[in-house]
């Protein structure tokens, strides 16, 4: 309890409750992860059970009983009687576990190599940082599209749906390692030298416990900036990917792919079906990236 | 308020406030002098005593929050305090030049120095651009950059800092102005080549009857090239008069201090002394005298009243009891 | 002569530098052909004959060590032979050949418009920073940043194409033949169709360059040289422009020219948004059907574009910026 008393009245927290963007940005972050985490207990119908279907349901617009069946849906419904609040919830649900699992496996690896790149040095130092190079001169979107496409081609037809997700997140997290790497490099060169690090290696500790004990603690608020404004990528990308077709899988889609369906309507006239996952999308990407600024200038003002 | 009609520059009570969110800060505080054709004055104080700060006032380069609050700035019989925008920039580099600290930033590294001396010259004087660059090849040549015609086309980077303080010298002075500000214009050169630039600074000065005001923290600087000083403290004036006056018999116990602390001005005397204490800082200043918490001979009167403010050409120190002290 | 002479070595290096990572990347596309799937499986069908296997793995050269396949195929990608593709049975090649208009196109307005833009609202918000208007563009480009570059593309096809009607949804309109070269630029309906897309993919790159102009121009504004410039009486136009512009454009330069990289490769989303016939639409059918072949030489392709933008970038900073240019110790006085 004092500690988070401590907490309260630290400087960031100071900084928190001064920025009336950042307390709105982070609440409805909560909100949303908590809806998607929750999704299974708030959405109305589980939108991939085929018995709670309808399809004369089809095409219910918001807040208007249906013609046929005279249910009422709060966002209306896609082509085949899908409940679009209730598709948003799990969509979201994919979206952010995308997101978040990338972001930790992009961070688990960036901070390692950037580490070890940094602590170590010589050849290795040089092969990691100049992969590093060549991979920032490659959109990160690009990246991700290659490994996908190369994954997709070693994975067995009948498995493709399964693991569809998890070389997503690879994917994603593969081509966000390297704003990681660079920043914990940079500070790692800068702790090396110092004086405590020197006394552990002469008092004999290993270089593992060393990175880790010393080193670590000191990057973690640069890294806690770029792992958010990274999470806002990663959400984007994500929805990019399955927009085109070539991310979450149609038995798992995700907030993108729920657009790409929905674009097929909106020649038609049905725009909820593709307006109420869109905005969801961008509320979402927005926060998170007001949250990830207001960070950045609140732990870090040299940061840019 | 007695202008002084023959004075290039008149400064008189100028208060300059940095309002910020708890206090306004001040800065300048009721400074007045006069600085007369071909004249030099030397401003002499620590970091933060306002020097530069009464400077970017005369010019009109203040940075906003910090403005002037009041008081009044003549040059050459006009009033300039209150010239915004259009009519202080016509101003500038016409009738005030001025010389910034460190030659290595104050040139622009992607024109060359032909490029910056041209478009000043061509700003300010009514010549063609065949002219400007005669000029600007003269002005080159009287700063003592030696083959000024070929030179004319580096860049600033292909410059020694002395030859590029010399570049600025001729930037600053190519519009003929009648008075310039030169802050701290040897700090950031090398010993060797800080007697030339002032020895040239003070040569072209007198030659064109250039009113200066040298802005620096280097008791050497003020000794070889001024003609009288203006020691300040805290935003306060303490101590004007005739270089050589202040210099052997400082009147003001700061001004003691200093001469005191510094090698060349106590040449002679036994050994170095130094003033107890650090400057206030300005959002924590003293009642009463600025400097009274640091004197050794500060008396209750000192803690109660502000010091008394110096007229120009009249008291010498700004302390009340200058004659005590000495009795 | 010392300038040329370093001039001549700045290149040198960076040529070298290219090479090394166009090499590396071949390895990579090289990798998915030979690795990715089985390239036999791939080209003949279902009727094959363990003859058929063994006359084509010898033509393939799939016999061959690694690193002389590698050669090989860096070899033949040289001269433009990525192979035929899985799916259109086609040559690589030539299905890029007649995609490559559509993409560069789109590509060549948008970064124009990005560019244009970027630069002048970042001046325009650096200058006026305390303006309402600056500060109204500032908000909205974080909002463009948040925005993903499909839905930008559904906002003004739904906006324009279905509710207005005045521009088309989708494809290039009619386009002009002139050599090998297809061209939308000289057809009115060419032409309406370039700019919804254009205005899509240039927005995000517009929003990045017009947020690093008017950061570099702020902190160039602070300079010396500028306070100088100001107490020599220069008009503010003259300050702002000549000589604070210049500076800020240096760095600017880098960003922007990977940034121009960046919109051939997110061409990639508004050709698909826009079924604009592309080597982009091209690249993603080929993701979603596994086409190998042209999954690598667009790698490539692309590449190479990146690698040489670079290079240009890298050579024009060298020009702009005149302390990287001459010898210093001869010209040190």
């Amino acid at each position: 309890m004092s500690a988070l008393i401590l907490a309260w009245h630290s400087d960031v927290a100071w900084s928190f409750r001064r920025s009336p963007v950042a307390v709105v940005s982070l609440m409805v972050v909560l909100i949303l992860v908590l809806a998607a985490v929750f999704a299974p207990l708030i959405a109305p119908y589980n939108p991939f059970d085929p018995a709670s279907l309808n399809l004369m349901n089809g095409f219910s617009k918001p807040m208007e009983p249906n013609a046929f069946t005279g249910d009422t849906f709060w966002l209306g419904t896609d082509d085949q009687g899908r409940d679009v609040f209730s598709t948003i919830l799990y969509g979201m649900r994919i979206s952010l576990f995308v997101g978040f699992t990338a972001v930790l496996f992009a961070l688990v690896l960036g901070v390692t190599l950037g580490l070890v790149a940094g602590y170590v040095g010589g050849w290795t130092e040089t092969i990691i940082m100049r992969i590093a190079d060549v991979q920032l001169t490659f959109p990160a979107i690009l990246v991700a599209m290659l490994i996908f496409g190369i994954a997709k081609g070693v994975t067995p037809v009948e498995h493709r749906d399964e693991v569809a997700i998890w070389v997503l997140i690879i994917a994603i997290g593969l081509s966000d390692w390297v704003q990681f790497a660079r920043v914990v490099r940079g500070a790692t060169l800068v702790e090396r030298n110092k004086e405590y690090v020197m006394a552990a290696k002469l008092i004999g500790r290993k270089p593992g416990a060393i990175m880790l004990r010393h080193i670590l603690p000191n990057v973690l608020s640069p890294v806690l900036v770029i792992a958010t404004i990274s999470l806002a990528l990663a959400i984007i990308a994500e929805a990019t990917l399955s927009f085109l077709g070539v991310g979450a899988p149609p038995t798992q889609p995700s907030l993108g792919t729920l657009i790409r369906i929905g674009q097929g309507f909106l020649f038609s006239g049905e725009w909820w079906i593709i307006l109420f996952p869109a905005v969801t999308l961008l509320v979402l990407a927005l926060s998170v990236n007001l949250l990830g600024d207001w960070l950045r200038d609140a732990l870090n003002p040299k940061l840019r | 308020m007695n202008r002084n009609s023959e004075a290039t520059l008149s400064v008189r009570d100028l208060i300059v406030d940095i309002p910020t969110r708890h206090s306004v800060l001040r800065p300048v505080d009721r400074v007045s002098f006069d600085i007369a054709p071909g004249e030099i004055l030397g401003v002499v104080g620590e970091s933060g005593a306002g020097k530069s700060m009464t400077g970017n006032a005369v010019i009109g380069l203040l940075t906003r929050p910090a403005h002037i609050a009041s008081g009044e700035i003549w040059l050459n019989g006009d009033r300039i305090d209150h010239l915004q925008g259009e009519p202080m920039r016509r101003l500038r580099g016409k009738q005030i030049g001025m010389v910034f600290q460190d030659p290595l930033t104050s040139l622009n590294p992607l024109l060359t120095i032909g490029d910056q001396l041209r478009e000043t010259i061509l700003e300010h004087l009514d010549v063609s651009k065949d002219e400007a660059h005669q000029r600007a090849i003269d002005g080159l040549k009287e700063v003592g950059i030696p083959a000024a015609e070929e030179r004319i086309d580096a860049y600033p980077h292909q410059f020694s800092g002395g030859m590029r303080q010399r570049v600025v010298i001729a930037l600053a002075l190519c519009a003929e102005p009648s008075f310039i500000i030169a802050d701290e214009p040897t700090t950031a050169l090398d010993v060797s080549v800080q007697a030339q630039i002032i020895a040239l600074l003070r040569r072209l000065c007198r030659e064109r009857q250039t009113a200066v005001m040298l802005i620096t923290h280097d008791m050497g600087v003020i000794a070889e090239a001024t003609d009288r000083v203006a020691v300040m403290y805290a935003g306060r004036l303490a101590e004007l008069g005739p270089t050589k006056d202040v210099l052997t018999d400082p009147k003001h116990p700061y001004s003691i201090g200093l001469m005191g602390s510094t090698p060349l001005a106590s040449a002679g005397k036994e050994r170095l002394t130094q003033i107890e204490g650090a400057m206030p800082r300005l959002d924590s200043l003293p009642d009463g005298c600025a400097f009274h918490p640091r004197c050794e001979h500060a008396r209750e009167r000192c803690r109660q009243n502000p010091e008394p403010r110096l007229e120009a050409y009249q008291n010498r120190a700004a302390c009340w009891f200058v004659e005590d002290l000495y009795l | 002569m010392a300038q040329a002479n370093a001039m001549l070595a700045f290149t040198i290096q960076r040529v070298f530098q290219s090479i090394v990572v166009l090499l590396v990347v071949g390895l990579v596309a090289f990798s998915m052909f030979r690795f990715v799937g089985d390239p036999i499986d791939n080209m003949l069908g279902q009727e094959r004959t363990d003859a058929d296997i063994e006359r084509l793995r010898g033509e393939l050269g799939l016999d061959q060590p690694f690193v002389i396949q590698y050669a090989k195929f860096l070899g033949k990608a040289v001269q433009g032979d990525f192979g035929v593709s899985y799916r259109q049975g086609r040559p690589v090649s030539s299905i890029l050949k007649e995609r490559a208009p559509a993409t560069l196109e789109l590509a060549a307005v948008s970064g124009f418009l990005a560019i244009f833009f970027g630069v002048v609202l970042g001046v325009f918000t650096a200058i006026r920073r305390d303006g309402v208007a600056a500060n109204i563009v500032l908000a909205t480009s974080l909002i463009g940043v948040s925005l993903p570059t499909f839905l930008i593309g559904i906002l003004l096809i739904y906006l324009f194409a279905v509710e207005l009607g005045w521009l088309p949804s989708f494809g290039r309109g009619d386009t002009v033949k002139i050599g090998g070269w297809t061209t939308g630029f000289l057809t009115w309906s060419g032409l309406q169709a370039l700019i919804l897309p254009s205005i899509t993919l240039g927005l995000y790159q517009m929003t990045l360059i017009m947020r690093l102009v008017r950061s570099e121009m702020l902190e160039v504004l602070r300079a010396d040289y500028i306070r100088f410039a100001r107490a020599r009486g220069l008009k503010e136009k003259t300050v702002n422009f000549r000589h604070a512009l210049k500076n800020t454009l240096v760095p600017v330069i880098t960003v922007t020219g990977l940034q121009l990289g960046a919109i051939i490769a997110f061409a990639i989303i508004t050709e698909t948004v826009f079924q604009w016939p592309g080597v982009g639409l091209l690249f993603i059918n080929a993701i979603q059907f596994v086409d190998i072949p042209v999954m690598a030489a667009y790698l490539m392709l692309i590449s190479v574009m990146f690698v040489g933008i670079n290079l240009i970038v890298d050579i024009l900073y060298f020009n702009i910026d005149p302390r990287l240019r001459v010898d210093r110790s001869s010209a040190e006085g």
